[in-house]
């Protein structure tokens, strides 16, 4: 998103940029001590107790099903032990061992089923409880805060590391108790068949376990070394594609190709390296599953014939030659799914740090609601700063009476668009008080003080809904001719008016197909119909397009008549109309007066003026 | 296979057409091995039946020592033989994989602004990388898995029935319904899962509005209102995912209960056979293992399957890519120019129009006008005015849609396009470098640009200073996108490597606002010095005040052109651009032009040669 707020932008990264501006998120942090592994644990639990019941019930279930599972080998080789030859089937026994097996089978269908459907439900219904807190928790934080962290990395905790949290700890665990279990399981029900033989299995799967280990080593290995190689790839793309205008109007395309082709032939090389080896992993187990099953099969054949060392039936065989296959397979889950689990704590801890960041201080159970606002403000020697040793504004004192006019002028960063912050209580004065209709803001709700503002920010923010609906945004319940009304006296109501679906066009995110100026005209009609005391706004630096910059100045004017105002102001119009000119430098209000006064002053103002306005880019 | 999946694998099966052929070996080799691995993989269970009945029916340990050496035998070289499969299919995907995205960036090389402008950067760039990686990932699989599952399950079957035809139909009926109940449940799941990522987006965009308007929200005390919103999406995706989840989890349980409740009937139906003599002991339980084998083989496949639908929703990405045809036309062959004189005319647009689409208003319409060699025609207008549209048509960035535009007395459409771009050039907007050196920047124009023409570039664009003061000068490093300079000096930079390679025509597009007066004026001066053609846009009026003529644009039209004086007098857009940039005598303010002109000394100097 280029060019847009600007005018918070600048706040963001002077905070930003310094660590201590707002609460920190401690991950990052090795000065502050992680979070332990039992401590996310526990906390991650608090939010399994509403469910409990099928929690537990997903664990029972689990390994009622595995055990079933294991059991149905057992039965199967019982059966076969059953059909020794011609005239020698036992079908007394044979019959309800069939059943018997049904049974089992239909019995660990159920409780795979049951133990799928409860952790899903429980997970998902997890997931969703932390991420609307989470969410909540963002928007009950100070805007220090929100200016001080990227953006994308707080939606990231609320989007992805939620849902790794959700996919890692809770199926995760599950999948891990399932898969100890399963091991645990075999393990005893091939120690109640034939001790010696359970030894054997024993003894050769940790050869599976390591192949797959040293395979999985190697390839993770030119893995990492393939996606250096596609990083720089993508870094290539994304700068010659990024800029494919340039290579184009240069003629540049071949040159740019050869630089291509270079990391392309890399990536080759490093790609069927990579291919090759990762893909050797699952022949690697299967031979190792064969060898384990030759082996099996002939010591398992030796002791049925010879009785030694100890005594196995056909069907022993069997169960064993199904119990060798599947024995190695948990272990290769487990490992994958330990992983999983390790990059769930981390997103589990960043989630939590989140949640345990400092939240704005509520208003005061005492504060007071402003019933009908005046419009008068003032601000009493105010001190100002986003990072402590680096004062913003100092000893701001302006005494507004309703309905005054003031133009706050000064070059970049003197803290014009500060004011506009303190006086809604985004951030608290350090010194000297803010008054609102001659009481200290700080006794107020937040809610009665931002009720008698209106704002206009150079970024005009609009969401993703209907024109109407981002003209009601203050008003919810606005008619539909409220609406029209507002945007007729915000001018805004000739181009709606040209668009097919009117006033019901949905606007995509950030505004969308609009320009510069309709969104800001939208924006106005939005505060017109709030109909606010006082007003705040910022205007637009850049030159839009003169038509409608007209209008918005026209909008501009509308929407200040008889209101008390606050303009950070770049057109000349603005500032010559204004009843009061606040000259800002360096954080301290140096000059003020109306146009004609400063210029005969002959002061900063005029100097600035002079330069300014004869180069409207300058500011 | 699910709706939709027989279109989608046609897309694969065309790209494949395309790129597969340099690898045909290797799609016809690595499969081959992988048969022998299936083939031993379907006689094992036959060897332990073998084992069995022979060796334990004749308590004859010799037997069974002699089938454990022959399976392991068949494990060594069913392994040796599925290694060479696994090289076969690396090989093969990465090889097409690599010449896919040769090819893609060689058409996105010859992509015209028009497509550029359809496409757009980010999505190209998830074409090239992305999508062939899952091409790649695909063609990987198939050569070492589709043979090997579908083969492995139907040979299963057969197997089975080769041993028994009764029994075998327990298989053969059991197969084709745990197959039924994959498809039945994944195609049920599958468009679940685009809703489920659709509310995900959602999820996300409600978060990054709330964040980005944190202040209007909290300025209109609409935080509840936000929240709201929040929980619904949040709550609407937490219910699909636990619909998906509902279905998604029967799958294993169902398989389970088909395959073991099949193995029951060979059991009971086993006995009876077995009874009678018709069958064995170990046939029963190589049945037993086939039927496992067969289930395994399932999952696999439809496995396969959602590999291949992703790739092939990828295919169709990069198919698209590959059959844009560039807009522009390039006539290669034509002869190169003369060199023009001073008569002739550097750049007449007669009557121009363009447009971004059928449907679309003119974005630069009816454009008639001429500039004669060594002239300079500055263009003002508000943002979206056509202004950048207009100069993309001289180098032939987009074509005229009607109307023609003509450099050095050429149209542009006979030039050979690389002779075109030589002779025009263009400082773009976006003041934008590539990582590298100062020096590779530059010779973007000249790849053998000596320094001291380097240098001589420099100098006119008032950058040689700074440049000299870096420690390793020309060679010092550009971070992407020039980050590492300021938009001062890499406005500067991009102006140097536009005049490297002696351009006939300069176009400065808007690509002077980040420089302060007195260096904007040292620069106009110096352009003006090498007598090149300009044509400088912007949206300051200060910037083109001096040029010989001024094209004023709204909307895609011109609403006027003449001199700074005639417009002033007879343009009334022109009038309100100035009246709003305070450059108008009659606004009341007689100081402001005054000091507009004591801002500027050089402005006037700046405009003739």
């Amino acid at each position: 998103m280029p060019n847009s707020y600007s005018a918070v932008g600048s706040i963001s990264t002077v905070t930003a940029s310094v660590t201590g501006g707002g609460s920190e998120l401690n991950d990052g942090d090795r000065s502050v001590p992680a979070m332990s592994a039992g401590e996310v644990t526990r906390r991650l639990l608090s939010y399994v107790r509403p469910h409990a019941g099928s929690f537990a019930l997903s664990f029972v279930a689990a390994a009622v099903s595995v055990t079933l599972q294991l059991y149905v080998p057992i039965l199967i080789g019982q059966g076969i032990d059953l059909i020794v030859g011609a005239g020698r089937v036992d079908f007394a026994a044979l019959t309800p061992l069939v059943l018997r097996l049904g049974l089992v089978v239909i019995g660990a269908s159920v409780t795979q089923w049951l133990q799928g459907y409860c952790i899903n439900r429980l997970s998902y219904e997890t997931v969703r409880d932390l991420r609307v807190q989470a969410s909540d928790k963002i928007s009950r934080m100070p805007i220090s805060f929100i200016d001080a962290h990227p953006h994308g990395d707080l939606i990231s905790r609320v989007v992805n590391d939620v849902d790794l949290v959700g996919d890692g700890l809770l199926q995760g665990f599950t999948q891990l108790f399932t898969g100890v279990f399963t091991i645990v399981g075999t393990l005893v029900f091939m120690l109640t068949i034939s001790v010696p033989m359970a030894i054997v299995v024993v003894l050769v799967t940790p050869l599976s376990i390591f192949g797959a280990g040293v395979i999985a080593k190697v390839s993770n290995k030119s893995f990492s070394a393939q996606q250096r190689i596609l990083g720089q790839l993508t870094g290539h793309i994304e700068e010659y594609v990024g800029n494919q205008r340039l290579v184009s109007a240069f003629a540049f395309g071949p040159r740019a190709q050869e630089g291509f082709d270079a990391i392309n032939g890399e990536l080759y090389t490093a790609g069927e390296r990579a291919q090759f080896l990762s893909s050797l992993s699952n022949p690697g187990t299967r031979f190792i599953n064969n060898v384990i099953y030759a082996v099996v099969g002939v010591i398992g054949c030796a002791c049925v014939i010879t009785g030694w060392p100890a005594p196995l039936t056909v069907g022993g065989v069997q169960v064993f030659l199904s119990y060798a296959n599947q024995y190695t397979k948990p272990f290769n889950e487990v490992t994958s799914v330990i992983t999983q689990i390790q990059t769930a704590y981390a997103s589990a801890r960043r989630v939590f740090a989140l949640l345990d960041a400092e939240e704005e201080e509520p208003d005061a159970p005492d504060a007071l609601v402003l019933a009908a606002p005046q419009g008068a403000v003032a601000l009493e020697h105010v001190d100002f700063s986003y990072v402590p040793d680096r004062k913003l504004l100092q000893d701001i004192c302006v005494d507004a009476a309703p309905g005054r006019r003031f133009a706050l002028v000064g070059p970049t960063g003197c803290g014009k668009t500060t004011l506009i912050n303190l006086l809604l209580r985004f951030y608290d004065v350090d010194a000297g008080a803010v008054e609102l209709d001659g009481t200290d803001i700080r006794e107020l709700t937040r809610a009665s003080l931002r009720h008698s503002f209106g704002m206009v920010l150079q970024d005009s923010w609009l969401f993703e809904g209907t024109i109407a609906e981002n003209i009601a945004y203050g008003r919810s319940d606005a008619t539909r001719e409220q609406i029209v009304d507002a945007a007729r006296r915000a001018h805004a109501d000739g181009f709606i008016d040209t668009l097919p679906q009117g006033y019901d066009t949905v606007i995509a995110e950030d505004g969308g197909s609009f320009s510069q100026g309709q969104r800001q005209l939208l924006c106005i009609a939005r505060v017109m119909l709030t109909d606010p005391a006082i007003l705040l706004l910022d205007e637009a630096t850049s030159s839009i397009d003169t038509r409608t910059e007209l209008q918005v100045q026209a909008a501009f004017d509308e929407l200040m008549r008889g209101r008390t105002s606050f303009v950070v102001a770049h057109r000349l119009s603005t500032i010559v109309h204004a009843d009061c000119i606040l000259v800002m430098r360096d954080g301290r209000i140096v000059e003020r007066g109306t146009h004609e006064q400063l210029l005969a002053a002959g002061g900063f103002y005029a100097e600035l003026y002079n330069s300014q306005f004869a180069s409207p880019a300058a500011c | 296979m699910p709706p939709g999946v027989r279109e989608r694998l046609g897309r694969m099966i065309e790209l494949l057409r395309r790129f597969a052929g340099r690898y045909r070996w290797y799609f016809v080799i690595g499969p081959a091995c992988k048969l022998l691995e299936v083939f031993f993989d379907l006689l094992t269970p036959m060897v332990i039946a073998r084992m069995i009945d022979e060796g334990v029916g004749s308590h004859n340990l010799g037997i069974v020592l002699k089938y454990g050496v022959l399976l392991l035998v068949m494990a060594v070289v069913g392994l040796c033989f599925t290694l060479v499969c696994q090289k076969m299919a690396a090989l093969a995907s990465q090889g097409m994989g690599t010449d896919i995205r040769h090819d893609l960036y060689a058409r996105v090389n010859q992509f015209a602004y028009a497509e550029l402008d359809r496409f757009g950067t980010p999505s190209l760039i998830t074409r090239i990388t992305n999508d062939v990686n899952q091409v790649q990932l695909a063609v990987a699989l198939g050569v070492r898995q589709l043979i090997r599952w579908p083969f492995l399950a139907v040979g299963s079957v057969v197997a089975a029935l080769l041993i028994d035809v009764r029994l075998g139909m327990a298989v053969l009926v059991s197969t084709p319904l745990i197959g039924i109940v994959f498809w039945l449940v994944m195609a049920r799941c599958i468009p679940y899962f685009k809703n489920l990522q659709a509310k995900l987006d959602t999820i996300g965009l409600i978060q990054r509005e709330g964040l980005s308007g944190v202040r209007v929200i909290r300025a209109f005390v609409r935080e509840d209102h936000e929240r709201e919103r929040f929980h619904r999406a949040a709550a609407e995706q937490a219910d699909i995912a636990i619909a998906v989840g509902r279905l998604s989890s029967t799958l294993n349980p169902v398989t389970f209960l088909v395959m073991n409740l099949a193995i029951c009937a060979i059991l009971w139906q086993g006995g009876v056979e077995v009874n009678v003599g018709e069958l064995t002991q170990g046939e029963v339980m190589a049945f037993v293992n086939y039927m496992t084998q067969t289930l395994l083989s399932i999952v696999y496949v439809a496995n396969l399957v959602v590999v291949f639908t992703k790739a092939s929703a990828s295919a169709a990405r990069i198919n698209e890519v590959l059959h844009a045809e560039p807009s522009i036309e390039d006539d290669a062959a034509a002869p190169s120019p003369q060199a023009a004189n001073r008569e002739t005319s550097a750049l007449r647009f007669d009557h121009a129009c363009f447009s971004f689409g059928p449907c679309a208003a003119n974005a630069v319409d009816d454009i008639s006008l001429e500039l004669p060699v060594g002239g300079t025609l500055g263009v003002i207008g508000g943002t979206g005015s056509g202004k950048s549209t207009l100069v993309s048509l001289v180098p032939r960035l987009y074509d005229t849609t009607s109307g023609s535009v003509e450099v050095l007395g050429r149209n542009v459409r006979a030039w050979a396009l690389d002779d075109l771009r030589h002779a025009v050039g263009l400082v773009p907007q976006q003041a934008s470098l590539v990582s590298g050196s100062i020096r590779e920047n530059l010779r973007w124009r000249n790849a053998d640009a000596d320094d001291q023409e380097l240098w001589a570039a420099l100098d006119t664009a008032q950058a040689s200073e700074f440049v000299r003061r870096l420690p390793q000068g020309l060679d010092a490093p550009v971070e992407a996108g020039g980050k590492n300079f300021s938009g001062g000096q890499r406005q500067r930079l991009t102006i140097a490597r536009a005049l490297v390679g002696s351009p006939r025509i300069v176009i400065l597009d808007d690509s002077a606002s980040a420089l302060d007066l007195k260096t904007d004026a040292a620069l106009r001066r110096a352009l003006a010095g090498m007598s090149v053609t300009r044509i400088v846009v912007s949206q300051r009026v200060s910037s083109v005040r001096s040029a010989d003529q001024i094209l004023v644009m709204r909307r895609g039209k011109a609403v006027g052109l003449g001199t700074h004086d005639e417009l002033l007098r007879a343009c009334t857009v022109y009038q309100e651009i100035c009246a709003s940039q305070g450059v108008d005598d009659r606004a009341g303010h007689p100081a402001l032009e005054e000091d507009a002109r004591r801002a500027r000394p050089d402005a006037d100097e700046g405009g003739e040669n």
